[in-house]
């Protein structure tokens, strides 16, 4: 259904043509429905470069994150879309070797601030991974993980809430409601999945990021976590990377293409499904490579 | 002499069955080597088997029964009054004759009948030595003749090829087997002997051990008292103390190697570490004996605290430290082997590292690193040099780590050490002794399996 669209009303002259500036304050100038009234960017990263040891994976990504929006990374495999999503709540700090270049600021601030606690900021930003990565614990003890050590709860009955809401929220509750001491583990991959899900929202992040979280799941698990996301969009800011078109389609109000490094394009979600700037958006989203 | 010019007949002319077979094998394809049904090497390979296996096994037969036969057919030989002599006496003439067709010296007058007996020997000798070679080159050609004929297109050379192998292999673990069978149960039968001697249940309850019995009727003061409680529990205790050391420090090493330690820093100590594993343990022994434990008598001393010279606590101590490579290595490897997309997890959420190894990594592990421990716990137990060194000899019964004490192991070593009498309860005591910490390592060993096996498949 895009490619028509595309192929009706859009002709690619110059590389240039869409070429995004952060710089200017009319970055989105070019995509029509850009509301005039908007709150400030939750993420704005500048000039990210990410190294793995000596090998550049990121070439000066700019990205702004909007609050209460699902913006998707798509492009090809080896892009470097994981490793902008980990730059985003320092996950890169554990890999030996790699290091950031540029600027990330989540509020206002820069998270690569000698003063910025990865603590802190793991717990405001927080990560589901592509595999449902489970503790090897009860379900409950899994959810009731983070609220655990950032000291969320008061008592057990306070603890007991925020297991119940926050399985509630990830639409698990009603499935594991008599199974929440037996292992996480033994559930199956959708709903392992969106018992990661709860978890990261047990510690009531402000942002979150999920990295392919649909990858191992089929058909049905996959439906019921992107309604899931839609509805966390009100409560949450959430960055998604996705191999899946449709879906970015589907969840997305943003999505940015990345090729070999770069950002190429950033935009409305519509439009750039419907009518990128970019040769290699299109060819990318029309299935020409990738 | 001969044997070896035989063996190397033996070999060659396998080898001229390889390239016979392989050549063969070529010139029947007659429409290519693609018609063949293995490749050409293989049907030289099953000429060669073809050839040496037979000759081999029939090679080894005769060596292992030549001497017998040639005994008895010399001892037919021999005139009745010699034939009818008691068998230890029959024994020593044999010995006589063949140390006289050799040319030894003998151990008494040769006469005209011994002379006889001593040709007949050396004949049957030379005789035999020529029909083994005969019997067994024979075979080889025959075998290369029959592989040879055996050839054609159609042959699965390589399917049978693949069953000798495994015949082979199959032999190979069967020895293995067979010897530790065989182990168990010389340790099961002398331990009987023993238990014939002295109750199992003075042997397994008994509160006193001193081995000493007597040697003659009328020797006083040697009642011989074989309770081997003192024993396991100064096994206990010096295991005990070694775990105390080795664990803490394992563990914990274990768990900077794997989770904090930059590759860098990791590459070079666990090598290091790997290198106390590898330290003789008699040098780890007298290290204890001539530094740990007068260093403890001394502050003993100025604390007025008696410790004795040679003490649980420092057998114990240098045991725990030999332990230590055997616990970090098996930890490190267990909590490596956690997925790392648990600690991205924890860490994901907000956890620190301590948080993350403490909540999520140990308790992952902790099936491994008992596993681990358990393992390291057979190999305090069967520890003897460091003990008979450092903890001494005495059968104390005693909790009290400042005292000397005794292990099984350092027993059995004492037992037998010197000259003894083969079936003396002294010596029998031995293989009860062995028999009761083969058991106890077994179990120990086995719990360790299953533990580690269980925890294997918690990730698949
Ligand atoms: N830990 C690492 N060490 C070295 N290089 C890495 C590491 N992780 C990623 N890279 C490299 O960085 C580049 C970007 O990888 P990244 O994982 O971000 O890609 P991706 O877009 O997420 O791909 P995919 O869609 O397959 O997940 C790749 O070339 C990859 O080889
Ligand atoms: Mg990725």
């Amino acid at each position: 259904m895009f490619r028509e669209n595309m192929e009706a009303d859009v002709t690619f002259d110059s590389d240039d043509a869409g070429r995004f500036d952060p710089d200017t304050d009319d970055a989105y100038s070019s995509t029509e429905e850009m509301a005039v009234v908007e709150s400030p960017p939750k993420i704005i990263s500048r000039g990210v470069d990410v190294f793995y040891g000596d090998t550049q994976a990121l070439f000066g990504v700019d990205i702004d994150i909007r609050p209460n929006e699902v913006t998707a990374l798509i492009g090809p495999s080896g892009c470097g879309k994981s490793t902008f999503l980990r730059c985003l709540n320092r996950m890169n700090d554990i890999i030996d070797g790699c290091s950031v270049r540029g600027s990330i600021t989540l509020d206002g601030r820069d998270i690569y601030a000698k003063s910025v606690d990865t603590v802190h900021l793991r717990a405001r930003v927080g990560m589901v991974f592509q595999k449902p990565n489970p503790f090897p614990k009860s379900v409950y003890d899994n959810v009731a993980y983070g609220p655990k050590i950032h000291g969320l709860a008061t008592d057990k009955d306070d603890l007991d809430a925020i297991v119940h809401s926050s399985l509630e929220r990830a639409g698990l509750l009603d499935e594991v409601k008599d199974r929440l001491h037996e292992p996480g583990t033994g559930l199956s991959g959708g709903q392992q999945q969106r018992l990661c899900i709860a978890r990261a929202i047990a510690v009531e992040p402000e942002v979150i990021l999920m990295d392919e979280p649909c990858s191992a799941l089929d058909p049905i698990a996959t439906s019921k976590i992107e309604d899931l996301i839609d509805e966390m969009r009100n409560n949450y800011t959430i960055v998604i990377v996705t191999h899946n078109m449709q879906q970015a389609a589907r969840v997305s109000q943003r999505t940015a293409f990345f090729h070999l490094g770069k950002m190429i394009e950033y935009g409305h979600t519509d439009t750039i499904f419907t009518n990128p700037n970019e040769v290699r958006t299109r060819d990318y989203i029309t299935g020409r490579f990738g | 002499m001969q044997l070896t010019i035989l063996l190397a007949t033996l070999l060659i002319l396998t080898v001229i069955g390889f390239h016979m077979g392989r050549s063969r094998a070529v010139s029947t394809a007659v429409s290519g080597i693609g018609h063949l049904n293995s490749l050409p090497s293989y049907y030289g390979i099953y000429v060669a088997v073809w050839c040496g296996v037979p000759a081999g096994v029939v090679l080894i037969l005769w060596l292992l029964f030549e001497p017998q036969v040639v005994e008895t057919l010399v001892v037919a030989g021999l005139p009745e009054a010699a034939r009818t002599l008691p068998e230890n006496k029959l024994d020593l003439l044999l010995n006589d004759i063949r140390n006289l067709a050799v040319g030894n010296i003998v151990s008494r007058d040769v006469d005209p009948e011994m002379q006889r007996a001593a040709d007949h020997y050396a004949s049957i000798r030379r005789m035999g030595g020529a029909a083994m070679i005969g019997v067994v080159l024979a075979l080889a050609v025959a075998g290369i003749g029959f592989g040879r004929k055996a050839i054609s297109p159609e042959l699965r050379a390589r399917t049978r090829i693949e069953n000798v192998l495994m015949v082979f292999l199959i032999g190979c673990s069967t020895i293995a087997i067979l010897t530790t069978v065989g182990i168990v149960l010389s340790l099961l039968f002398e331990s009987l002997r023993f238990f014939q001697l002295v109750s199992p249940v003075e042997f397994l309850f008994g509160l006193e051990w001193s081995p000493q019995t007597a040697l003659r009727e009328d020797q006083v003061g040697s009642s011989g008292l074989f309770g081997s409680v003192p024993l396991l529990a100064g096994t206990a205790l010096i295991s005990f103390i070694a775990m105390c050391v080795a664990v803490p420090v394992g563990l914990l090493s274990a768990i900077y190697m794997s989770e904090y330690a930059a590759s860098k820093v990791r590459s070079a100590v666990k090598p290091l570490l790997e290198i106390l594993a590898g330290i003789p343990t008699v040098v780890y022994g007298f290290f204890a004996a001539l530094t740990v434990a007068p260093f403890f008598r001394e502050s003993g001393n100025l604390f007025g605290i008696g410790i004795s010279s040679e003490s649980a606590l420092a057998g114990g101590l240098v045991m725990g430290i030999m332990i230590i490579p055997f616990v970090s290595s098996i930890s490190d490897d267990v909590i490596s082997a956690v997925p790392q997309s648990l600690r991205e997890g924890s860490l994901g959420l907000g956890a620190t590292k301590s948080e993350t190894i403490r909540r999520v990594i140990l308790p992952a592990a902790l099936p491994g690193i008992v596993g681990g421990i358990l393992l390291a716990v057979s190999r305090a137990i069967g520890e003897t040099m460091i003990v008979v060194m450092a903890a001494g000899l005495a059968a104390n019964l005693t909790a009290n780590p400042l005292e000397a004490v005794t292990t099984v192991t350092v027993q059995i070593v004492t037992l037998l050490v010197g000259d003894q009498e083969f079936d003396s309860a002294k010596t029998l005591a031995a293989f009860a002794l062995g028999l009761v910490l083969f058991f106890i390592t077994l179990i120990l060993n086995v719990a360790a399996l299953s533990v580690v096996k269980k925890y294997r498949e918690q990730y698949e």
